[in-house]
């Protein structure tokens, strides 16, 4: 069947929208692939904004309301710009016992950032997490992308106010 | 680069790779020990064997060896010495270790935590590279898969997995015979196997365990579900927080394809057979089979009501399979040894093995697997090593949001599906979260609650505000604030919540609230009455003395 909707072009010219693009022909443009197309959008850019939901949605034929339904949907996707550093916190049963909430609190009374939010300087984005499945380590973090172990809330807000 | 050469999976142009080592320092690199620089181990490992000029000496990456709590963790395979809490900096030892081992060793006990289990899912765990398709392979792997297409009808298979009574894992429990025969029996010309590996609950880390350290056996068991049930597409549901595994699993599926066990013609038969991955984005509603449907078309995940179950209605409409990661990876050991051999081992109708993941508040936290009946002391106490500094036990909760916690005279009763339930849990996935008297079992409650009022989906009534409104009760409880006309009404209201919501999610929130009121109603009691926490978690402000 041929697919009925006109395929759009990239919003910008910059190089990782070819990504996206590969991304979703690989998986036939078809309407199935807007989870997939969202990740590899959100890989690219860091979040998602209007004009990659956009982008998305005209190339598989998904209604733009679909695509922000998806898009809001999975707590994984974040349509706002993320600070320049990110501090996940795990919030699973064996972290929230072993004390992830006094992180959180103490990540609050500290730097003023509550879970989903960026510092005022946009310096530090604070989100948490289900379960990171790092159990042995609780409670765990990941800053930047590398996970710790066995934190406490006073010296993660030293690491986090030193970089 | 002569370290690198020394590292197993690098070995397949390896001239010395016809002789065995003589000895083999196996490196755990699953997700808890690689984010304590397991890989750095590993690679500082080859450099200064080389160095030394151990030329008959193997350095492996291996999979989860289990004992998470004392990661990073290196065995020696000959001796079976473990070394724990390994820094890149400290390897010396197993250096000097590998020096000492002599041709006529053998393996040592490894302690209780390792020799009190019994492994079929987990076989392979810490024994093979994940990402090595012939240490797969001289581990008896694929053996099930070709004798199947060779000397089986799709029949006979469903057959053989229906009389070894192997069970949903996932949590439910649900006959996995009679759910492969209900999918080869639908109409449709069209057929899909799904694995189900959106292990949400939170400190349940098994299937993330099994598929990093053993992707290929989840490859294969669903290559014989697909025969079973004359499917030729699946998928894997993975969480998007798991990127280790799906990296794995990735190149599992490629080397598959190439050597033949997936894609078209699989093992020389005309039997065929492709997986793709999909990948979740942080929604726990999609480990429920409908809403996990709606994810992989592409949609929100939302749950319908059932029936049609997806074995008759599944994706795009066509009949579906949907099983979890561990049943799957239980399918190709039951063909190979056999139903008889499996349904040897278990409780009542619960037959074989549950992997359990042991986390919270005890000492051994990591990865095991029993046989079904081992009672929860043997658990706890002789493989979880007992409580973190001795501290009194209180309970486990298993079944994630949707179990129960189990006191303190139940550490005897063997664990299997049908005494879980009797005692107010669930199996779950398999996460075992251990408590002492530091964790207050109304915040417990709350905490579960808050969980499940964030995950909701929105669709049904009950589950969307009667959540919220379970939550905001526990809330005034755990401030002090709260009335015993207050707690009737958390009571009718979770139980109107269980018999009305649409899914496995809205229907089970309540489950914790009723397993600590039937167990632990004092401390209910004592935060309402004598507006005090037992356990000291609770902040509440003590009431003004009226002058």
């Amino acid at each position: 069947m041929p697919v009925l909707h006109a395929k759009r072009t990239a919003p910008t010219d910059d190089k990782r929208w070819k990504i996206v693009e590969t991304r979703m022909r690989r998986m036939g443009d078809r309407p199935a692939a807007l989870i997939e197309a969202l990740h590899a959008a959100q890989e690219a850019f860091g979040y998602l904004d209007t004009d990659a939901l956009n982008y998305v949605g005209d190339t598989l034929g998904v209604p733009h309301s679909r695509v922000y339904g998806v898009a809001t949907f999975y707590s994984f996707f974040t349509l706002k710009p993320q600070g320049e550093h990110t501090c996940v916190v795990c919030t699973g049963t064996a972290c929230y016992i072993n004390g992830a909430k006094q992180i959180l609190t103490g990540l609050d009374e500290a730097l003023h950032v509550k879970p989903k939010e960026t510092t005022a300087d946009g310096k530090i984005s604070v989100l948490t997490a289900r379960c990171l499945g790092a159990c042995s380590l609780a409670p765990a973090v990941i800053v930047d992308g590398s996970v710790k172990g066995h934190v406490n809330a006073d010296e993660l807000v030293a690491e986090l106010e030193a970089m | 680069m002569p370290a690198a050469a020394r590292l197993n999976h690098r070995r397949a142009n390896d001239d010395a790779h016809d002789a065995p080592p003589r000895a083999s320092a196996y490196v755990c690199e699953a997700a808890s020990c690689m984010s304590a620089q397991a890989h750095d181990i590993t690679v500082r490992l080859g450099e200064l064997t080389a160095a030394a000029g151990l030329t008959d000496v193997m350095i492996k990456r291996v999979g989860c060896l289990g004992l998470c709590a004392a990661g990073p963790l290196v065995e020696i395979n000959e001796t079976g010495q473990l070394f724990e809490r390994v820094t890149p900096d400290n390897v010396d030892g197993i250096v000097t270790a590998l020096k000492k081992v002599k041709k006529t060793d053998t393996r040592q006990p490894q302690g209780p935590f390792f020799e009190k289990q019994f492994r079929v899912v987990t076989e392979n765990l810490g024994r093979i590279d994940p990402e090595s398709l012939e240490d797969y392979l001289a581990r008896d792997g694929y053996e099930a898969l070709k004798r199947v297409l060779q000397d089986m009808t799709s029949t006979e298979v469903r057959d053989e997995i229906t009389a070894s009574g192997l069970r949903g894992r996932g949590g439910a429990g649900y006959p996995t015979g009679l759910k492969w025969t209900t999918v080869a029996k639908a109409q449709g010309a069209q057929k899909y196997v799904v694995c189900n590996a959106d292990e949400g609950d939170p400190g349940a880390f098994m299937d993330r365990s099994v598929l990093e350290s053993d992707p290929f056996r989840i490859l294969e068991g669903m290559a014989i579900a697909a025969f079973a049930v004359h499917a030729t597409e699946g998928y894997i549901y993975c969480r998007a927080e798991y990127p280790l595994a799906v990296a794995r699993l990735r190149t599992a599926i490629r080397l598959a394809q190439r050597a033949g066990f997936l894609g078209a013609g699989i093992a020389e038969t005309s039997f065929n057979f492709d997986v793709q991955i999909r990948l979740g984005a942080g929604a726990f509603v999609c480990g429920e089979e409908t809403a996990l449907i709606a994810s992989v078309e592409g949609r929100r995940g939302t749950p319908r009501p059932r029936p049609p179950y997806p074995a008759v209605q599944g994706l795009w409409d066509c009949p579906t399979l949907i099983n979890n990661v561990e049943t799957y990876a239980n399918v190709p050991t039951i063909l190979r040894k056999g139903s008889e051999w499996f349904a040897e081992y278990g409780a009542g109708k619960s037959k074989g093995t549950k992997v359990f993941a042991l986390a919270g508040r005890i000492v051994n936290t990591g990865l095991i697997e029993v046989p079904m009946g081992t009672t929860l002391r043997e658990i706890v106490y002789d493989i979880g090593g007992g409580l973190i500094d001795g501290r009194p036990f209180k309970a486990v909760q298993t079944g994630g949001p949707s179990g129960g916690c189990i006191p303190t005279q139940f550490l005897d009763m063997p664990v299997s599906y049908e005494s879980l339930i009797e005692v107010g849990s669930f199996m779950g996935s398999g996460g075992l979260i251990v408590m002492d008297d530091t964790s207050c079992m109304v915040d417990v409650a709350k905490y579960f609650q808050d969980f499940c009022r964030e995950e909701s989906c929105g669709k049904c009534v009950p589950c969307r505000v009667g959540t919220t409104q379970l939550y905001m009760l526990l809330d005034l409880i755990t401030r002090g604030e709260a009335t015993l006309e207050d707690l009737a009404q958390l009571e009718r209201l979770a139980g109107i919540i269980q018999k009305t919501a649409l899914c496995g999610l809205g229907q089970g929130a309540p489950n914790p609230i009723f397993s600590t009121l039937r167990y632990f109603r004092d401390e209910y009691m004592a935060h309402i009455v004598d507006k005090v926490c037992p356990a000291g978690v609770c902040k509440i402000t003590p009431p003004e003395v009226m002058a």
